[in-house]
């Protein structure tokens, strides 16, 4: 085996700038790949994390996959004659026996569930009008499931209990209000119910919907607030262990009928976004690897073409042809290495580079960098990549190489 | 039962190409150890054809070569290849050193590739075959270093890498001058009688030919005379 790699560098040796070209295509294909895989893993964990960090793991919602079935077709579901028109009958929405509900998820281990009633509701404050969405929570609960507690500007979820009719509300929507903490304001909700409330502390999460047109109360205020004793729209439950979201998802809505969704479901088409960009980058960096491996397959060819004499005089001393072809293939696989080496070497560079860039726009997180994924597997997976491309560009040639009859070409040389 | 099969027997060996044309035919040859084997004949006559025939580098079409008694006819490539290696030997009219490769390194690759030597047999065993060829001084040179008979010794060095019991040459010397040409044959004849080898060598020179302990001589293909000393 070292004579054939010994053989193999000797051959290689002769066609020293092209072996170098090709060796640079495969290092430049390692490179890129290794940086583009680099920020697009940083984002996208990043961006997962934050959705992790900030949204509840599974929601449990006030309806159903598909509609309720109608009376009609209860009383009668293989019915020859399928009757239109049939007016449906109003169910009042809501979460049933949310307070039993509640004490099975919450008996999950590691989980935590938060019953809450959002609706519309318009503030007023002098002059002016603004829509929000208002959620009643249960502070204890909702702190549990939410990160709101983190971007409390002043005061505290708890608050709320201690004043009657408390409200918290986004700092930029205070700005467009032009109220202050410890101002009242009157909120009107579209079942034409009015109450005032009292701000009682103010948040800022970086996400603008949130910071305009939120606000939060108790629970109770807002089921009064609404007209809707007792409901509640939604549980919300956050998990010890994320991964299990989906399936845990899937269990509860085979038990309580009402829609869940995990946090996959909900971000499912940023998630499939991600899925799309991957692709165009396994592409792009696919195309680059498929060019690098025409400069081998290139390269192979033209010593094999160069080398016919060596190669008959090699297989007239007992070389069989899995020896020559092997010969060949270990130039390829040599030429595979070089690249892939120089190529991590390449995609280290670029990242330690990228790292050093800044961005002069503030974005909510405070990001002003690259989000860099630095982790070994990449390089190895665009090593692994490369050599397998070197080795089936070679294969070819190696092929070719292994069949000269080396009669013809003592023959011709002669 | 107790004599020994001789060393390469040709029976009725003929090569024909698919096109019809025929190189060599109805071949019979019986050689021992010890023979210093000339091939003679006009250009054309098939002596290399017949040469790459009993180094089982071509298959015949008809007849079979037997090798120290072993039927080659049936036997699968990887095993001729075997064969080669071990047995056999190989100079031919052009050297073929690989240029990348330094005259000792040359050498080496037979033996290595037979890996029945550790590493430093291995280079002894080729130094050894270079100091026997006078080519001592030339070890570590690259073979656009040496001059063409220089370079033929070299490549008769790597032929005798595995001290095999058949060296074939074919117009060894047809590139060398008549000093360096008789200095091979000189190196043929002493491999013949003194470590027992055979030797079958394809020569034009008829002076060269008259050393050789036997002279074959082909027409058109087929033996017309077979003489020895
Ligand atoms: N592949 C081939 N196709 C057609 N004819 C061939 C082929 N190989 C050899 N021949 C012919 O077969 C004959 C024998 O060739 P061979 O090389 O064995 O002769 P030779 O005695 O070695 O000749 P020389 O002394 O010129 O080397 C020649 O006429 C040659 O032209
Ligand atoms: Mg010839």
């Amino acid at each position: 085996m070292r004579l054939i790699i010994d053989l193999a560098r000797g051959m290689l040796s002769r066609r020293r700038r092209q072996t170098l070209v090709s060796v640079l295509g495969v290092a430049l294909g390692v490179a890129f790949f290794i940086a583009i895989t680099s920020i697009m893993r940083g984002f996208q964990t990043y961006f997962i994390q934050q959705v992790i960090d900030v949204q509840p793991h599974i929601v449990i919602k006030d309806e159903t996959r598909s509609p309720a079935p109608q009376a009609a077709h209860m009383a009668a579901p293989d019915g020859a004659v399928a009757i239109n028109g049939v007016k449906p009958v109003d169910r009042l929405r809501g979460i049933r026996a949310s307070g039993e509900r509640l004490a099975v998820l919450e008996a999950i281990p590691g989980a935590a569930a938060a019953p809450i009633l959002t609706g519309a509701a318009l503030l007023r404050y002098g002059s002016r009008d603004v829509t929000i969405t208002v959620t009643g929570v249960d502070p204890t609960r909702y702190a549990r499931v939410s990160n709101i507690e983190k971007d409390m500007l002043s005061g505290r979820l708890e608050d709320l209990r201690a004043t009657a009719n408390g409200l918290i509300i986004g700092d930029s929507l205070a700005l467009r209000l032009g109220v202050q903490l410890g101002d009242t304001v009157v909120a009107v909700s579209p079942r034409g119910v009015s109450l005032q409330m009292k701000i009682v502390g103010l948040f800022h999460t970086g996400l603008a919907t949130l910071d305009q047109s939120a606000g939060y109360v108790l629970l109770k205020v807002n089921q009064v607030l609404q007209d809707r004793p007792n409901v509640v729209n939604q549980i919300l439950l956050r998990l010890g262990d994320v991964t299990q979201a989906e399936p845990l998802a899937r269990e509860i809505e085979a038990r309580f009928g009402e829609r869940t969704e995990s946090w996959e479901e909900q971000n499912r088409n940023i998630l499939t976004v991600f899925v799309i960009q991957n692709a165009i980058m396994y592409s792009v960096t696919g195309a680059i690897l498929l060019v690098a491996a025409f400069g081998i397959y290139n390269i192979i060819s033209t010593v094999v073409f160069e080398k016919t004499r060596d190669i008959a005089i090699l297989k007239s001393l007992g070389f069989t042809e899995g020896d020559v072809q092997l010969l060949f293939l270990a130039q390829g696989l040599i030429a595979g290495f070089l690249g892939a080496a120089l190529g991590c070497l390449i995609g280290q560079l670029m990242i330690e580079g990228l790292a050093q860039v800044r961005f002069h726009t503030e974005t909510p997180a405070g990001n002003d960098r690259f989000l860099l994924a630095r982790d070994w597997r990449i390089y190895a997976i665009a090593s692994g990549f490369a050599m397998a491309s070197a080795a089936l560009a070679a294969v070819i040639p190696a092929r070719r190489a292994a069949r000269l009859d080396p009669v013809q070409i003592i023959r011709g040389a002669a | 039962m107790s004599t020994p099969a001789p060393l390469l027997v040709a029976q009725g060996v003929t090569k024909t190409l698919p096109e019809g044309v025929t190189l060599v035919s109805d071949i019979n040859l019986t050689i021992d150890g010890g023979e210093f084997v000339a091939i003679t004949g006009p250009s054309g006559s098939g002596k290399s054809s017949l040469l790459y025939l009993l180094g089982l580098l071509d298959r015949p079409t008809s007849g079979r070569v037997l090798l120290e008694g072993r039927d080659t006819a049936a036997l699968p490539a990887p095993d001729l290849a075997a064969m080669r290696l071990a047995r056999l030997g190989f100079v031919f009219q052009f050297h073929f050193l690989l240029p990348e490769f330094s005259t000792l390194d040359n050498v080496l690759i037979p033996i290595r590739r037979r890996a029945a030597l550790a590493r430093p047999a291995a280079e002894a065993r080729a130094r050894m075959l270079l100091d026997a060829l006078g080519l001592a001084p030339a070890a570590e040179k690259m073979p656009d270093q040496l001059s063409g008979g220089m370079r033929q010794r070299v490549a008769v060095a790597r032929a005798l890498a595995n001290d095999p019991v058949l060296l074939l040459a074919d117009e060894p010397t047809g590139n060398l001058d008549t000093k360096n040409a008789a200095a091979v044959f000189d190196i043929f004849a002493r491999l013949a009688k003194e470590d027992g080898r055979a030797v079958l060598v394809v020569t034009h020179d008829a002076e060269l030919a008259r050393r050789a302990t036997r002279r074959v001589h082909l027409v058109d293909g087929r033996i017309t005379s077979d003489e020895k000393n």
